[in-house]
């Protein structure tokens, strides 16, 4: 089984150089699909940025939606675009690898003149490195002067409360990605817990003086910010809009919108809205159970719900981080607001990971592909995405469906 | 309060000590818990509450004993005691944040890095994390602002009891 996971992945390190391959037969295929519904129109202005589900930079994503974000050295025209970043609605703020960036951005400082540099973690890695100020230029979209994270293990020595999460991700083929754009559901990675001081600080920020780095309390605008509430306009959320994918491709093209409600492209159109709580979760019942540290996230590269022993379906052999279903299953679950209301069924397909991947080594595009997440109900990662328009508002933003944060569909 | 006297002489050790001083003060962190968490004696929770500077809650089930220790920036860390060992065989968390995983899982943070870099070979792409190996099982999951995550020494649940209590 090993071996085979090895193949597996020098045919993603190959998919580089055969992707143009793959997009002609694309092409090809598609003017003979008979079931490929009528394409929605790609939506067009000036907050709407493209967005493609493919291998990444690193040449090995699945399910991942890419975009590329131009920053700038605040007030100049020195700026640099930087393609192959993760747009990400389960995180919040630009982070981008130092080794892609060549732009001189201005490092933050603390009030005593000493750099700030950000702990921030994941659920299976923590990014280290310095805050730096851009200006963010994303579709029409400008950010001025925006805090940002650039993700570097070696600029600054790696305080121990920080090394303490586990391991560090800072390299691209780490991340899968140069850089990831939080956009999601707050207007700061922190928030207030980060502009205290003593033990209520989660230990976030900090400054490092040459002596070595020691927790510094951030102001809620120091703080690395999601540059979509810093825009002059549409600046209340965002929408991803990708085409259904009913079987494995190789790309997915999409569309990042921004502002939910400002202009005639981003209006909520009768979709759901479904409440978030303060930590960004909502409900999802699945078979009469509710769980309700659910949520839904660009970022997160699967269907992940619930463990073998609840949905009967064994994970896989050789990666027990997916579902691996003899036969493909059809499911169905719903999905509430943090309040309890509105609800709404959500059916969704759980296909063989093992099969999807080794039957198609030149896809990117699994919209079925899934595993399990033992301890927080549903976690609605991109394949979510396929076929819908999703809303995220912001905390605290008003729209024409409420205040922030909220999902809709 | 022994566990938390030498984890505050541990966190005092300065450049000045002599090499014997730091094998003896190694010596001393073997034969007492001073970093707790999973797989020690259930006083070192006294050691994890001082750490996370945290309220400490104590609740008992028939089978074990939950010390669920909530930290100022709203962790929760739960640990699930064995009445027979006296040992923590589990250990839950949830919260904005996730914990300090080297003072939560104690001994085993060092198998846990490894499973870590371990999974970051694999494939490419966030998900929930399974590590699942002889003697750990470890779990977590979440998004920025919300963590959830459970750790447990399979050999070591109490008889009767299931994994699915530490949570």
């Amino acid at each position: 089984m090993k071996s085979e996971r090895v193949n597996l992945t020098d045919l993603n390190r190959i998919m580089g150089v055969a992707a143009c391959g793959a997009l002609l037969f694309a092409v090809a295929c598609g003017g003979s699909s008979g079931s490929t519904p009528t394409p929605t129109p790609t939506p067009t202005g000036s907050n709407v940025q493209a967005i493609t589900v493919d291998a990444g930079p690193a040449g090995n994503y699945a399910n991942g939606a890419f975009t590329s974000v131009t920053v700038c050295v605040p007030g100049t025209s020195t700026c640099q675009t930087i393609d192959g970043v993760l747009v990400d609605t389960g995180s919040l703020g630009l982070r981008l690898l130092s080794s892609v960036l060549t732009v001189p951005l201005p490092q933050q400082k603390a009030s005593d003149g000493n750099p700030v540099v950000e702990c921030l973690p994941f659920v299976s890695f923590y990014i280290w490195g310095p805050v730096q100020t851009a200006d963010i230029e994303i579709a029409g979209e400008k950010a001025s002067a925006t805090p940002i994270q650039v993700i570097s293990g070696s600029d600054f020595p790696v305080p121990t409360a920080c090394a303490d999460f586990g391991t560090s991700g800072e390299t691209l083929s780490d991340l899968g990605a140069n850089g990831i754009l939080g956009v999601g559901s707050f207007p700061q990675d922190c928030g207030s817990a980060c502009t205290t001081t003593g033990p209520s600080n989660p230990n976030l920020y900090y400054e490092c003086p040459t002596s070595g780095c020691v927790v510094v309390a951030e102001s809620l605008t120091q703080q690395v910010q999601n540059p979509v509430v810093l825009f002059s306009t549409d600046n209340n959320g965002v929408i991803i809009e990708l085409p259904a994918a009913s079987s494995p491709e190789a790309t997915l093209s999409g569309s990042l919108i921004f502002g939910i409600g400002t202009q005639s492209n981003n209006g909520l159109n009768g979709a759901t809205v479904y409440s978030v709580d303060n930590y960004g979760n909502f409900i999802t019942t699945y078979q009469k159970t509710a769980y309700n540290q659910s949520f839904i996230d660009s970022g997160s590269n699967g269907l992940y719900f619930l463990d073998s022993s609840t949905t009967g379906i064994p994970v896989c052999s050789d990666a027990n981080y997916f579902y691996c279903p003899s036969a493909t299953q059809n499911l169905s679950a719903t999905n509430e607001g943090s309040t309890g209301s509105p609800s709404g069924t959500v059916s969704f397909s759980v296909a063989n990971a093992d099969n999807l991947f080794n039957n198609n080594p030149s896809a990117n595009v699994f919209g079925q592909l899934a595993g399990p997440n033992s301890l927080s109900g549903f976690d609605w990662g991109l394949p979510f995405f396929y076929g819908r328009k999703v809303f995220t508002a912001i905390y605290g933003q008003s729209t024409p469906g409420g205040t922030g944060p909220y999902w809709a569909y | 309060m022994n566990e938390l006297q030498i984890f505050q002489c541990h966190g005092g050790a300065t450049k000045l000590v002599l090499r014997a001083a730091i094998l003896s003060a190694t010596m001393l962190v073997f034969a007492l818990p001073s970093f707790a968490g999973l797989g020690e004696d259930a006083s070192s929770v006294q050691a994890d509450q001082a750490h996370m500077q945290g309220n400490l809650r104590t609740t008992q089930a028939q089978a074990y004993t939950v010390q669920e220790i909530q930290a100022p920036t709203g962790i929760i860390v739960r640990e699930y005691v064995s009445p027979t060992t006296g040992k923590v065989f589990g250990v839950a968390w949830q919260g904005p944040w996730p914990p300090d995983m080297r003072q939560t899982l104690g001994n085993y943070f060092g198998q846990y890095q490894q499973a870590l870099q371990a999974q970051a070979n694999s494939h490419a792409g966030r998900r929930p994390l399974v590590i699942q190996q002889p003697g750990l099982i470890l779990q977590a999951s979440g998004h920025l602002r919300s963590f959830a995550g459970r750790a447990y020494i399979p050999e070591m649940l109490p008889q009767g009891v299931s994994a699915e209590v530490i949570r």
